[in-house]
């Protein structure tokens, strides 16, 4: 909402600087968002009248005017139509600054020396008006200012109306809220709106058939003489942002804009029958807009239909482009109605179209000033388009809305706020707003609430009220007494500070992706589309579907940097993916994963030779995650995953549970992302860590006796899992293993195909002795026969 | 050979300790030292002839020779000692030289990852608030239309869900699911869990329907904070966003809280900083206003209240919300908000 200063005081003595009416208004929760002066790049421009127009010696199109400003004479060359002898009009001399920074400088136009210009109305930035030149009233002094003669040092602001604030959408509204904050009278003058004979019933009929979406409607008649409005109002309508059209048009915007009753005028003549039927569209039912667009409704929306039954426009948000007013006009219908706000933003929404009109139904107008609206646009009719009144009015309001009783305790309104205000100066902040109370006890205040605002329901909307003009930025501010209750993170909460240091400490640094993806993401990927939960109104295509798994976003962001010469790369994600919603369930199986994705080299040079990351970098990672969390029961199962390496991937099994997938990502996958290889990933579901949390912590006591080590050399399979053998071996140990570690991995020939040795240190140590040689001798053997009873291993010597 | 006499013994012993001490002062390591007190001390020294020959010797002349065997002992054990300890510290220091590394050379680099800028906000934070008694909570992030506008006092086809670009999910009815436009459900499901006295935080990640550029993003994260208890005020709501603004940018800084519209809260407010970036003179961060716009807040609306099931006559509330991108931003100077989700290594690296 746009509001001129100058407007302002049409209703409230406002003296205040405009920086202290911006303060208020902040104060007052109307956020300014700008304050404009729109006069404060025009510099130099005066007020000059034209003597004489002569034509240009060597230019058709241009002409020649001598000026006269403040006893100054000179010559200037003008392109404008419209200038003659006689005319009142903005000078620029030389020397003179105009909007855009364009500085005026004597010069010569076809031969012709120039001193300046004459200006139009969009040299000047007052609108976009470019036709002619400015016609001034021809009464003003030569010399002035023409910041002064057009109202130029006008300030306006740009206020921000919160949603629940219709009453604040017009300029007696802020004059209202202004005059409370200044304690300053608002003087609203009575409107009256001289008649002639007829009689509108006669003339007009107006049939509502649905009651709901237009509680009421309002139909006046006059005759009109269509043409131009006067400066002075266009002006206040340029300024407050709306382009004036015509006098008739120009005076519904005008009532609009000071009062929060959007109107439309239609020329009656073209009004089928010479009358309104109010009712919802038919589905399908098409109109054209007064913006050329043809619109196809449904019977969610609400029509103004002629007598006839034809569309002439929808409801509160746009009129059609059949009645029209235009030049022809010599009468009209004026509708003022008030209409439900779910309609209004329902069919604004659907249609994405949105008025001034529009935005101050789907907030909520004053069903009750509905009249009073129409009589101050036939006042100004009369003043500014030579407009004859028909007397009377056709006004439908079956069920007049009855302004609500509120009553607000002020025990209530210091027991919100922390204050001590009394009942007195609560009254006299509530006044100015919303009138007398009806009854008054010195503790609870009761209101009859204008129905000009709806936001003010109920007692808490009061306290508000009391609190915006007590200042809520003066409200003592405290700490509540919060002893007594336990604050902190829950385990799951310190757990996933824990895995993120892990990782951190692991030299990876964390992601953050955003959570849509494209289906062509998940399958580029390796994962399947078909099952992902889907948006129903993503902006663009690559962001229709809920990531099912941390990998694509997390694999981006690798190509990202890679594709910027980045190549060594390491992160890790800890995020929400989202699964097909549990069978009876609504919302989304949501599940934080954990993701990590290495990329490039691990630098050893220039001490040792750099060597590319493999997958046993990220299984690294995932082993001291699980050992941070004292998860044990470990293992890395050989397993085939879509979208990693058909040989390098494993399960990841965390108590039996599948928790995630490790291994390196698959050529094809890499291509598809361009992603340089390798690239090793691993994703773990979190909820398996977090069960880390209900692990025994009570420490083991360490053994102060020297271990020993043997050290053996299995052949196995080539299917058998490493790993699987720590376990046996350790559990072999008969609880003496303190580690079991590989430290050699070789195929050969002599092993024959399909074989390997793998050879294991096992670290030995008893708690309270010493093992001796024969208790050494019979772990190894268990150990041995360990190894080939549960993996068909062989000793190898 | 054998000595006769004292004075022959002596005069021999004289002699080899002068070429003693030659070859000590002159051994150029420790095998030549070792060598030279060999020759000095050992069984072919003459050393080794006078012992033999003290026995021959006089009975007034043995302890004469006696005492100059002591005294040329000595004198060799001290000069080989001497000789030894310099010749060790050469040999370290010429050992050591052999060994020298160029430690500019820079290590094996084992990287150091950083946490995501948004993890560490979230941290300082929540850190902040479990320091006042507050706890965390979380919730889902795909919600239904009840808990993410309906219990938060957005009624259908009210305006101010025009305020927020609500993505939607194909679940349920039509526009019955939603991705979460703010934490404020998380308030919702914890009322319904939980009785009074409450104070909880809720950080987490939220949507709206906006491409990712350098202004917008469809993904972002607020924290929100919600306080239920008797006797709650709107100062205590005012104090403890001037308490939570001050540890994260400050001691210097306010809080301005200014009269706003939430369907949630009522009153409802809006809350700016005093800018900590600016000097005099048009600043980077906040123009020239001098506070910085941060988030929402109010005291929680009674029908929010009620649909938790609590009586608003017996327990108040308030509750506030804010982004956490703005404040890493406004911190650290980063002007794309899009940087958060590049994931690009170089910025990481950065916190």
């Amino acid at each position: 909402m746009r509001v001129p200063y100058s407007w302002l005081l049409d209703f409230v003595p406002l003296t205040a600087t405009p920086a202290e009416v911006a303060d208020a208004l902040n104060q007052l929760g109307l956020e300014v968002e700008a304050v404009e002066e729109p006069g404060k790049d025009i510099t130099g421009v005066v007020v000059a009248r034209i003597l004489d127009v002569v034509p240009h010696p060597d230019a058709d199109r241009l002409r020649l005017a001598d000026v006269e400003y403040g006893g100054i004479e000179t010559r200037v060359v003008c392109g404008a139509p419209n200038i003659e002898p006689g005319m009142v009009v903005p000078f620029a001399p030389s020397g003179a600054e105009l909007p855009g920074g364009f500085k005026l400088e004597r010069r010569k136009i076809r031969g012709v020396v120039s001193d300046g210009m004459l200006c139009s109305a969009r040299e000047l930035g007052l609108s976009n008006d470019h036709e002619g030149i400015v016609s001034l009233p021809t009464d003003l002094e030569t010399g002035t200012d023409v910041r002064d003669a057009l109202g130029l040092n006008d300030v306006v602001f740009d206020v921000a109306i919160t949603p629940n604030r219709p009453d604040a959408m017009c300029v007696i509204g802020i004059a209202r809220e202004l005059a409370a904050f200044f304690q300053l009278p608002l003087t609203v003058p009575e409107i009256v709106a001289p008649a002639v004979g007829g009689g509108v019933a006669d003339r007009a009929s107006v049939v509502v058939e649905d009651a709901d979406g237009c509680p009421r409607y309002v139909a006046r008649i006059a005759t009109v003489q269509v043409g131009p409005s006067p400066e002075w109002m266009q002006r206040r309508l340029t300024l407050a942002g709306m382009r004036p059209i015509s006098n008739v048009v120009d005076v519904t915007n005008y009532v609009l804009l000071e009062r929060n009753q959007p109107l439309h005028a239609f020329d009656l003549a073209k009004l089928g029958g010479s009358g309104i039927i109010v009712r919802r569209a038919a589905d399908g039912e098409p109109i054209t807009t007064l913006d050329g667009v043809e619109r196809t409704l449904t019977s969610a929306d609400l029509l103004i239909c002629d007598a006839n039954n034809v569309p002439q426009a929808i409801a509160g948000i746009m009129g059609g482009s059949t009645s029209e007013v235009d030049d022809t006009t010599t009468e009209i219908l004026l509708e003022s109605a008030y209409f439900d706000t779910a309609t209004i933003v329902k069919t604004s929404k659907r249609l994405g179209l949105r008025s001034e009109s529009s935005a101050r139904f789907e907030r909520g107008t004053d069903p009750n000033a509905v009249a009073v609206a129409a009589e101050r646009a036939l006042q100004l009719l009369v003043e500014v388009a030579g407009a004859e009144v028909l007397d009377g009015a056709v006004d439908v309001y079956p069920n007049p809305v009855v302004p609500a009783e509120v009553a607000v305790r002020i025990s209530r309104v210091n027991a919100i706020l922390g204050t001590n205000i009394t009942a007195d100066a609560a009254r006299e902040m509530l006044m100015p707003l919303i009138g007398v109370p009806t009854a008054d006890d010195g503790e609870t205040m009761t209101f009859v609430i204008p129905t000009a605002r709806p936001d003010l329901e109920r007692e808490i909307d009061l306290v508000e009220e009391v609190a915006r003009h007590f200042g809520i930025d003066n409200i003592a501010r405290t700490l509540p007494n919060t002893t007594g209750h336990k604050g902190g993170l829950s385990l799951k909460q310190k757990t996933r500070r824990r895995i993120q240091d892990v990782c951190v400490g692991l030299g990876c640094s964390e992601a953050y992706a955003l959570s849509f993806l494209s289906p062509e993401d998940l399958t580029s990927a390796g994962l399947a589309a078909d099952d992902a939960v889907s948006v129903t109104n993503p902006l663009r295509a690559e962001a229709s579907r809920l990531r099912t798994s941390l990998r694509p976003g997390l694999l981006r962001a690798v190509a990202y940097n890679q594709s910027l010469g980045l190549q060594d790369v390491a992160l890790f994600e800890i995020g929400t993916v989202f699964l097909a919603p549990a069978p009876g369930d609504l919302l989304p199986d949501e599940r934080e994963m954990l993701a990590i994705a290495l990329a490039g080299d691990v630098r050893r040079a220039p001490l040792e030779s750099d060597r590319s990351i493999d997958v046993y970098d990220v299984v690294d990672v995932v082993q001291a995650v699980v050992t941070a969390l004292r998860l044990e029961d470990v293992r890395l199962e050989p397993t085939h995953v879509p979208g990693l390496h058909p040989s390098r991937a494993a399960a990841i099994v965390i108590d039996g549970q599948v928790a995630g997938v490790v291994g390196e990502v698959d050529a094809a996958v890499c291509a598809a992302l361009e992603l340089r290889a390798p690239v090793v990933f691993a994703e773990l579901d979190t909820a398996v860590l977090y069960a880390a949390d209900q692990r025994d912590e009570t420490y083991v006591p360490v053994s102060r006796f020297p271990a020993n080590r043997i050290d053996l050399a299995f052949v196995i399979d080539d299917a058998t899992a490493a790993g699987d053998l720590v376990r046996t071996l350790a559990s072999a140990a008969d609880g003496y293993a303190e580690n079991v570690a590989v430290f050699d991995e070789f195929r050969s020939d002599g092993l024959g195909a399909g074989k390997r040795s793998v050879a294991y240190a096992i670290t030995l140590r008893a708690p309270d002795r010493t093992l001796d040689d024969a208790e050494m001798a019979k772990l190894r053997d268990a150990c041995i026969q360990a190894a080939h009873a549960e993996h068909g291993a062989t000793i190898r010597t | 050979m054998t000595f006769a006499s004292a004075s022959e013994a002596k005069t021999a012993l004289d002699a080899a300790q002068q070429q003693a001490h030659d070859a000590i002062a002159s051994a150029a390591d420790l095998d030549a030292l070792d060598a030279a007190e060999r020759t000095a001390l050992g069984k072919k020294s003459v050393l080794s002839d006078v012992q033999e020959s003290i026995k021959h010797l006089s009975a007034e002349d043995r302890p004469l020779v006696g005492q100059a065997v002591t005294a040329y002992k000595a004198m060799i054990s001290e000069l080989a000692a001497e000789r030894r300890t310099g010749l060790s510290a050469a040999d370290a220091l010429a050992r050591a030289e052999r060994e020298r590394l160029d430690l500019s050379l820079g290590g094996h680099a084992r990287p150091r990852g950083h946490l995501h800028p948004l993890t560490q906000v979230r941290r300082e934070l929540e850190d902040v608030f479990v320091a006042l008694g507050y706890d965390v909570s979380e919730g889902p992030e795909v919600e239904t239309d009840w808990y993410n506008f309906e219990a938060l006092n957005f009624p259908p086809a009210h305006p101010a869900r025009a305020m927020q670009d609500t993505l939607y999910v194909n679940l349920g009815a039509p526009e019955e699911v939603v991705m979460r436009t703010h934490t404020s459900p998380v308030q919702v499901r914890e009322m319904q869990r939980r009785e009074p006295p409450i104070y909880t935080v809720v950080p987490g990640r939220v949507y709206r329907n906006e491409a990712l550029d350098a202004r917008h993003s469809p993904v972002f994260h607020q924290l929100e904070g919600l306080a239920v208890d008797e006797g709650l005020t709107f100062g205590d709501l005012a104090g403890t966003i001037e308490a939570f603004t001050s540890a994260y940018f400050g001691s210097a800084v306010t809080a301005r809280l200014a009269p706003s519209f939430f369907p949630f809260t009522e009153p409802s407010a809006e809350f700016a900083l005093s800018c900590p970036f600016c000097e005099d003179g048009p600043c980077r961060v906040c123009g020239a206003s001098r506070w910085i716009e941060l988030g929402g807040c109010g005291m929680v609306d009674p029908n929010v209240l009620r649909a938790a099931g609590y009586d608003p006559e017996k327990v108040s509330g308030f509750a506030f919300g804010f982004g956490l991108e703005r404040m890493v931003m406004l911190r650290y100077g980063i002007d794309q908000i899009r940087a958060f989700y590049d994931n690009d290594v170089r910025f990481l690296a950065q916190f």
